[in-house]
C-alpha cells in the first residue's frame, strides 16, 4: 500500500506552491510519484531519491580527491575557518528554512561574518529600489481575485515560475475575476518573443537595456505629457495606448524579473517601475510584485530584517550591523579580496557568480553545505551534504509576496544524515567553545 | 526557584491603592508573595521607585509590515548608535523600527514586561509569531485584524452572529491571536479598489455593509465570546482635519453594550491612538484640536477605554493596517510608500514621517495628545502609547512621562517651536497646569492597560499571587525636582524582574528571560456553515490551502500561554 | 596650520577601515598618539602605526590641522569621512568613502578615489585630480536626503549613480560620466565638461545638469524648452534647455511649475 500525502509545499521557486501531492511508499521512505507540481518541482522531489546521493561530509585532500569525515569533524573545520578569519563571507541561505537561517546568523554574529543571500545576484536591485521609493504591493491572492491588467516585465514565468500563471496571474479565476484569463488584459514587455509573450494580449518588444527609458515614458504618458516619436524602439502611440489601457483597469499588477533587475540600470529600472505603479494609484489601483527566484530567498531577507534590520549584504564584522550593497555584497567582496573565508549554504555561486569570484572561493578556506554535488562543492575544501528542506525536513519559508508558509517533511533523509539546522547547531556550539562564550 | 526581596522602595501600585509608600515586595516561584525566607536575594531599592512591569496595550513591534519598515529604511539604522553585542545581548540597531533584539532591550530598560502587538494580518500570522518568538525577554500577544475580513463582512451583513463568533474563534485558534482588532472598518477593503470609507455610514464597495454595522457587530461578537480584551478599534477617517465627528459617532456605537467576561475587564470598546482621531478644522490651514470634546465624551462613558498615541516630535516610520491613510500620507510628504493588500482579509501601508516641531501641524498634534491625557478624569481608562512607531518610537515613553508630569517641560517644548503662538492657539494645552503623578502614570502604563487587556488579576500590579513582573527605577519621588530625571530614570530601570527572574541587575541586562506568548482559545458551538465557507474560500479565493494556514504552536511560539474560554456556556 | 603626514608602509591582506583619518579625529594629538589610534581590518582592531608611519603633530583643532595621507591607499577606506574642518591631502589612489558625510574642510585627492565618496555630503570641498568611482555624492541607501551642500571637482571621469537624491551643492566633472546622474534630485547642480551616457536626471524634480560634450541617449521625460546663452565654468556658450523629468511630481513656485533642467551645450 502506498500513502498519499497532500498539501505539500514545493521547495523550488518563489511561487511556493502548497498544493503538491506526493505518493510515498508504505514505509514512508520512498517518494513514488509527485502530483500537481511543475516539471522542475517534481524533479526536485524525485531527485532526492537518487541512489548516488552523497550522504556524509567530505574534505578535499591535497591531491584533489575527497575523504569522508564525520559531521563533528566537518563542524570543527567550519567553526575553525570562521573563527580564524577576520572577515568571513557567509553566503547563500535561499534554499533553506528560516530556522536554519536564524541559527546561521547567530554564528555570523559571533565570528563577525558577512551574511549575504542570493538576492545579490537576483532581486537585490529590487530591494535597493524599495529602499529608495517603497513598494505598493499585494498578496498573490489579490491578483487572482481582482487583477484585470497584468504586466510581466522582463520575466518569463512560463519557464521560470511555471505554475504562476495558472495559480495566480493569468488563468486563475478569482472572486471578481470569474472568467479567468478573459477577465484580464495581459501585457508582456520583453525584448524576446517568449512563451509567456505568446499567451499575452500585448507583447511590447522593448529595445534591450532601455527599460528605464520606456518606464519613464510610460510615466509621462500617464499624464498625457509630450514624448519623442519612439522610445526604446516603441512608437509613442503605442506607449500612450498602453498607459490608457492600464488606467482603464480596476486593478493593475506588474510582475518583474531578472530581465530588468540585471540589465543596464539594475535597481533604477525597478525604482521607476515602482514609481509607475505608485502613479497608477492616482487613477486606479495598482501593485507590483518581484518574481523572486529561490523558494526561500524572501525568507532570508525577512529573518535578516528582524534580526539586524537589513535584507541582504549584512556586514557584522565590526561587531554591529552595516549595510551597503556595492561594498558588502558577495561578489564585490570576493572580487575585491575583502574576505578571507567562504561559507556557502543553500545556493550555488559556483554556477551563478563570475569566474573571478568563483576562483576566489577556490583560493580561500571554504565550506559548502549542500545536499548535492554542485560546481560550488567542486571548488570548496569541505562539503557537508544535508537533508533537503521541504522534503526531508520542514521549516518556515516565505513566498515571493512575503506570505509565510511552513514547509513539510515528506520522507526521512538517508540514515545518519543531518539537516542543515542540526549541522549549524553543531558549528554554533563549536564556535562558542572556541570563543569562550557560554553555551 | 529563587526568592527575591525588593526592599525599601517607594511603591506605586494603583491596583492596591499604594501611592508611593515605602514597602517591600517579595517574590517567590515567579509570583508576588507576602513574604520570603531570609535566603532571598535582596535588592536595595532605597530612594527608588518600584512599580509592576509595564504593560503596553498597543505597539507595532513584530510582523510583516514592521519588517517592511525595517528593511525599506536602511537609513533608519544610522539614526541611532547600532549597539554591539555584549554579554547576553545581541547586536541591537534601528531607531524608529528597531530589530527584535533592540525592541526587547529597550522595553526592558523602560521597565516594560508585556507588549501587545497591535495588528496581525491573519495570512501573515506566522511571520508575526516568528518575530515574537525571536524577541527575547518581553511577554507578547498579537491582535489579528477583522474589520475588513470577507467572512466577517458577509456574516455581519446577514446578521449571522453565531457564524461570526464561530469564525472569530476559528481565526484566533488558527493564527494564535489574542483578540479582535479592527482597523478602518470597511475602508481597507474599499482601498483594494483605491477607495475608502470616510464616515461610519459609507457603505463598503460590493459588500454593502457600513463601518457602523461592522463595529457594532464586532463588539457584540466580542462579548458573546467573553474575550479577555474588548474590541480594539482604529476608527475611520484617521489623521484628517475635522475627523473628531467621525470619532464621536464611532464611540457612540458602544453605547448600550455591556462587558461580558470573567477577566475583570469593564470596557466594551478600546479606541486606540485617539489623538489621531480628535482633529477639528476643515483643512490643514484651520486645523485645531478637538481633544477636549472627545475626551469629555470618553470621561462620561465608562464602557470606553483609549490610548493616546502621543506625537513625540521625532523622525519615525508610520505603519498601519489603514492602507488608504498611508497613500494619503505619501501624497502629503512625498516620501517612499510601501503597501500590501492581503487577500480576503486586510491590508497595510508604511511611510516614513518627520514630525518637526517647526511645522505647526506637528506641534498641534503634539499638543492634542498631551491635552487629552491631562483632561482625562480616569487614567485607568486612558493609556500611554505612541502607537509605536506611528506617532513616535516607543523609546520616547519616558519623555512623554516627563511632559505629562511637568508643565515646565511642556513649556520648554512650546518655547522651542517656530510657530509657538499658533500652536498654543490651536489647543487648550497651554492653559492646563495639571501635572500627572507617578500614581497616575502607573495607571496609564500598567494597572489600567493590564485591566483593559483582561490581564487584571495577573499583571499590572504587585498583589500577592500576581506574576512577579517588577521594575525598579532610579528615581526618588520625594527629592527629585528636575523633570529631565524623569525621562532618564524611566529609560534606565535599575532592576527588572520578569516572572520572578532577574532581567536587569544594576542597570545591566543579564538575562534574555523566558518570554511567553499569550493566545486565546475560545470554544463556540460548531457551525457547519462556517466549515463550508472556509473550505470554499480556501479552495477558490485564497492562495494557500486550508491545511497550510494554521500557525503551529510548537514551531512558532516560545512558551505559548493559552487562555481557554468556553463560550458555549 | 600643522601638517601630519601618514604614509602607508605595509599593505593589509584585507582592507583597512580608517575612520580616524580626519583632521577631527587627530586634532590635538602628537604623531605618537596618532600612531596609537585604532584602525579596523575585518573584526580585528589594529593600530595606525601597524600599517603607517606618522610624522608631525596635529594642530589644536581640526581647522588647524592638515592631514597628508600618502602611498598606495587602494585598500584604505573612509579617508576624510565625516570631517568638519581642516584639510586632507591624499597622495595616491584611495578606496571607498572618501569625504563621506563630510560637513566642512577640504580634501584634495591627487589620485583617484573609490566608490561612495562624498556620500550625503553637507559642506566643504573635494578636489579629485584623478577619477571618482560610482555613487559619488549619492545619498546613503534609502535616504531621501543626499548631498546638500559643498563643492566637488573631479578632473577625471566619474562613475555611475552620481548625485542620487541630491538636494544642493555643486559637482564639476572634468571628464566623462557614467549612467544615472542626479537620479531623484531635488536640487543641486552638476556640470559635465566631457560626455555623458544616458539617464540624466531620471525621476528628478529639481536640480540642474550642464553637459558640454555628448549624451548617448536622452531621457524621454525631458522636453526641449528653449535656448539660453550662459556662462558656465568660465565658458560662454548657447545651451539647449530641457525640462524634466516630466513623469515625476514637481513643486510649484509662484504659480509656476519648477522642473529639473538639463542644459546641453550647442
Amino acid at each position: 500500500m502506498t500513502k498519499l500525502v497532500t498539501d505539500i509545499i514545493c521547495p523550488f521557486c518563489g511561487t511556493l506552491c502548497d498544493d503538491i501531492e506526493v505518493e510515498v511508499s508504505d514505509d514512508g521512505k520512498q517518494i513514488l510519484k509527485v502530483m500537481n507540481a511543475c516539471a522542475i518541482g517534481a524533479e526536485k522531489f524525485l531527485h532526492a531519491q537518487s541512489p548516488d546521493r552523497i550522504v556524509r561530509p567530505r574534505m578535499k585532500q591535497e591531491d584533489g580527491s575527497w575523504k569522508e569525515v564525520t559531521y563533528d569533524e566537518a563542524a570543527q573545520y567550519t567553526a575553525k575557518i570562521l573563527c580564524d578569519a577576520k572577515k568571513p563571507l557567509m553566503y547563500g541561505w535561499s534554499s533553506t528554512s528560516c530556522e536554519a537561517q536564524a541559527t546561521g546568523h547567530m554564528i555570523a554574529e559571533l565570528v563577525g561574518g558577512i551574511v549575504d543571500n542570493t538576492a545579490t545576484v537576483c532581486h537585490g536591485p529590487s530591494l535597493i529600489a524599495v529602499h529608495d521609493v517603497g513598494i505598493p504591493s499585494c498578496t498573490l491572492g489579490e491578483v487572482k481575485n481582482r487583477a484585470d491588467r497584468v504586466i510581466f516585465w522582463g520575466c518569463n514565468p512560463a519557464h521560470a515560475h511555471p505554475r504562476h500563471m495558472s495559480r495566480y496571474s493569468i488563468f486563475s479565476r478569482g472572486f471578481f475575476t470569474t472568467k479567468g484569463s478573459k477577465s484580464r488584459k495581459v501585457i508582456v514587455v520583453d525584448p524576446r518573443p517568449t512563451d509567456t509573450a505568446s499567451v499575452a494580449d500585448y507583447h511590447v518588444q522593448v529595445e534591450q537595456g532601455r527599460d528605464y527609458e520606456l518606464l519613464d515614458a510610460m510615466r509621462v504618458a500617464l499624464q498625457e505629457g509630450p514624448l519623442p516619436e519612439t522610445v526604446a524602439g516603441v512608437p509613442k502611440e503605442k506607449i500612450y495606448e498602453l498607459a490608457r489601457l492600464l488606467k482603464s483597469g480596476r486593478f493593475v499588477t506588474i510582475f518583474f524579473g531578472m530581465g530588468v533587475t540585471h540589465s543596464l540600470g539594475k535597481n533604477h529600472n525597478i525604482d521607476i517601475a515602482i514609481a509607475l505603479t505608485s502613479d497608477l494609484n492616482k487613477y486606479t489601483k495598482a501593485a507590483i510584485i518581484p518574481m523572486r527566484g529561490h523558494y526561500n530567498v524572501t525568507g532570508s531577507g525577512q529573518v535578516l530584517g528582524w534580526q539586524f534590520g537589513f535584507p541582504f549584504c549584512v556586514d557584522l564584522s565590526r561587531g554591529f550591523a552595516r549595510y551597503n550593497p556595492g561594498e558588502s555584497s558577495a561578489n564585490d567582496l570576493l572580487m575585491r579580496g575583502e574576505v578571507d573565508a567562504s561559507f556557502v549554504i543553500g545556493s550555488d555561486p559556483g554556477s551563478h557568480f563570475p569566474f573571478k569570484s568563483v576562483k576566489k572561493i577556490h583560493d580561500l578556506p571554504s565550506v559548502c553545505i549542500d545536499p548535492h554535488m554542485t560546481p560550488t562543492v567542486a571548488v570548496s575544501k569541505c562539503h557537508v551534504p544535508v537533508a533537503l528542506v521541504g522534503i526531508e525536513i520542514g521549516g518556515s519559508c516565505y513566498r515571493m509576496d512575503n506570505v509565510p508558509i511552513e514547509s513539510r517533511k515528506v520522507v526521512d533523509p538517508p540514515a545518519g544524515m543531518l539537516t542543515d539546522g542540526e549541522f549549524l547547531e553543531l558549528v554554533l556550539a563549536e564556535v562558542k567553545r572556541i570563543k569562550g562564550v557560554a553555551a | 526557584m529563587t526568592e527575591i526581596l525588593i526592599k525599601n522602595g517607594f511603591v506605586f501600585d494603583p491596583v492596591q491603592g499604594i501611592n508611593g509608600d515605602k514597602k517591600d515586595i517579595a517574590i517567590k516561584d515567579g509570583v508576588i508573595v507576602e513574604s520570603v525566607s531570609s535566603a532571598a536575594k535582596v535588592i536595595d531599592a532605597s530612594g527608588m521607585t518600584v512599580m509592576a512591569g509595564g504593560v503596553d496595550i498597543h505597539s507595532h513591534v513584530a510582523g510583516a509590515k514592521v519588517n517592511v519598515g525595517r528593511n525599506f529604511r536602511p537609513e533608519d539604522k544610522l539614526q541611532a548608535v547600532y549597539e554591539p553585542a555584549r554579554g547576553v545581548r545581541h547586536m541591537a540597531g534601528g531607531n524608529s523600527v528597531p530589530t527584535v533584539f533592540k525592541t526587547a532591550y529597550k522595553y526592558a530598560d523602560m521597565g516594560y514586561t508585556t507588549v501587545m502587538e497591535a495588528a496581525m494580518p491573519p495570512l501573515y500570522a506566522r511571520h508575526t509569531h516568528e518575530e515574537m518568538r525571536d524577541t527575547p525577554i518581553i511577554d507578547q500577544a498579537a491582535l489579528p485584524l477583522f474589520g475588513n475580513n470577507w467572512f466577517i463582512l458577509e456574516y455581519l451583513k446577514n446578521g449571522e452572529m453565531d457564524n461570526a463568533t464561530a469564525y472569530i474563534s476559528w481565526l484566533l485558534r488558527s493564527t494564535k491571536g489574542y483578540g479582535i482588532k479592527c482597523v478602518n472598518p470597511g475602508g481597507t477593503e474599499a482601498w483594494a479598489w483605491g477607495l475608502n470609507c470616510m464616515t461610519i455610514n459609507d457603505p463598503v464597495p460590493y459588500f454593502e455593509i457600513t463601518p457602523k454595522e461592522i463595529v457594532a457587530g464586532l463588539i457584540a461578537a466580542n462579548e458573546a465570546l467573553h474575550l479577555p480584551h474588548s474590541l480594539h478599534l482604529h476608527g475611520n477617517n484617521l489623521g484628517n482635519p475635522g475627523n473628531y465627528q467621525t470619532t464621536l459617532d464611532t464611540l457612540k456605537i458602544a453605547e448600550g453594550f455591556k462587558p461580558n467576561n470573567t477577566f475583570g475587564r469593564d470596557q466594551v470598546l478600546h479606541h486606540t491612538h485617539i489623538q489621531f482621531h480628535s482633529y477639528g478644522g476643515t483643512t490643514w490651514a484651520d486645523f485645531e484640536s478637538k481633544g477636549a470634546e472627545v475626551m469629555d465624551y470618553i470621561n462620561k462613558n465608562p464602557q470606553l477605554t483609549c490610548d493616546i498615541g502621543f506625537v513625540t516630535l521625532d523622525e519615525t516610520t508610520t505603519m498601519t493596517g489603514d492602507g488608504p491613510f498611508e497613500y494619503h500620507l505619501t501624497a502629503l510628504n512625498h516620501l517612499k510608500w510601501a503597501n500590501t493588500d492581503v487577500e480576503v482579509e486586510c491590508g497595510s501601508g508604511i511611510v516614513p514621517y518627520v514630525y518637526s516641531k517647526d511645522i505647526y501641524v506637528c506641534g498641534v498634534q503634539w499638543s492634542i495628545g498631551l491635552e487629552m491625557a491631562l483632561l482625562a478624569k480616569d487614567h485607568m481608562r486612558c493609556y500611554l502609547t505612541t502607537d509605536h512607531p506611528n506617532a513616535g518610537p516607543f523609546t520616547r515613553y519616558p519623555r512623554v512621562m516627563k511632559w505629562l508630569m511637568s508643565e515646565k517641560a511642556r513649556d520648554e517644548v512650546f518655547a522651542s517651536m517656530k510657530s509657538e503662538d499658533k500652536v498654543r492657539d490651536r489647543s487648550t494645552l497651554g492653559g492646563i497646569d495639571r501635572e500627572l503623578t507617578l500614581y497616575e502614570i502607573a495607571m496609564m502604563t500598567r494597572a489600567g492597560t493590564a485591566k483593559a487587556l483582561g490581564f487584571g488579576g495577573k499583571l499590572g500590579g504587585l498583589v500577592p499571587g500576581m506574576q512577579a513582573d517588577v521594575a525598579v527605577y532610579p528615581y526618588n519621588p520625594e527629592t527629585e525636582s528636575d523633570p529631565e530625571q524623569i525621562e532618564w530614570a524611566f529609560s534606565n530601570a535599575k532592576y527588572l524582574i520578569k516572572s520572578g527572574e532577574v532581567i536587569i541587575n544594576d542597570s545591566e541586562i543579564v538575562s534574555n528571560g523566558n518570554k511567553q506568548t499569550y493566545w486565546v482559545d475560545v470554544k463556540t458551538k460548531a457551525s457547519t456553515q462556517v466549515e463550508h465557507d472556509l473550505s470554499e474560500m480556501f479552495r477558490k479565493y485564497y492562495t494557500v490551502s486550508e491545511r497550510n494556514y494554521e500557525v503551529e504552536e510548537k514551531s512558532f511560539m516560545k512558551n505559548p500561554n493559552v487562555i481557554a474560554i468556553d463560550a458555549t456556556l | 596650520m600643522n601638517t601630519v603626514t601618514i604614509t602607508i608602509t605595509k599593505q593589509p591582506e584585507l582592507f583597512i577601515e580608517a575612520e580616524c583619518f580626519t583632521p577631527d579625529a587627530i586634532a590635538g594629538k602628537t604623531a605618537e598618539q596618532i600612531a596609537e589610534l585604532p584602525v579596523h581590518i575585518g573584526r580585528t582592531t589594529e593600530k595606525v602605526g601597524d600599517y603607517f608611519t606618522v610624522e608631525g603633530n596635529a594642530g589644536e583643532t581640526a581647522a588647524d590641522t592638515k592631514l597628508v595621507v600618502a602611498g598606495d591607499l587602494t585598500r584604505v577606506k573612509y579617508i576624510g569621512s565625516k570631517m568638519s574642518a581642516g584639510e586632507v591631502v591624499i597622495n595616491g589612489d584611495a578606496d571607498m568613502y572618501v569625504g563621506a558625510w563630510m560637513t566642512g574642510g577640504k580634501i584634495t585627492a591627487n589620485g583617484s578615489i573609490g566608490h561612495f565618496a562624498a556620500t550625503s555630503m553637507a559642506g566643504g570641498e573635494i578636489v579629485v585630480n584623478g577619477n571618482a568611482g560610482n555613487y559619488l555624492a549619492a545619498s546613503y541607501r534609502g535616504d531621501w536626503r543626499g548631498m546638500s551642500g559643498g563643492k566637488i571637482t573631479v578632473n577625471g571621469n566619474v562613475g555611475s549613480d552620481c548625485g542620487t537624491f541630491m538636494l544642493g551643492g555643486e559637482i564639476i566633472v572634468g571628464g566623462n560620466i557614467d549612467v544615472h546622474v542626479m537620479t531623484h534630485a531635488d536640487g543641486g547642480r552638476i556640470v559635465i565638461l566631457g560626455n555623458a551616457k544616458s539617464r540624466l536626471g531620471g525621476q528628478a524634480s529639481r536640480g540642474e545638469m550642464y553637459v558640454f560634450g555628448t549624451v548617448d541617449v536622452m531621457m524621454p521625460g525631458y522636453a526641449y524648452a528653449r535656448d539660453e546663452e550662459l556662462e558656465v565654468c568660465g565658458t560662454k556658450a548657447v545651451f539647449a534647455v530641457y525640462h524634466g523629468d516630466l513623469g515625476e511630481r514637481h513643486p510649484t513656485r509662484k504659480g509656476e511649475t519648477v522642473y529639473a533642467k538639463l542644459y546641453l551645450k550647442k
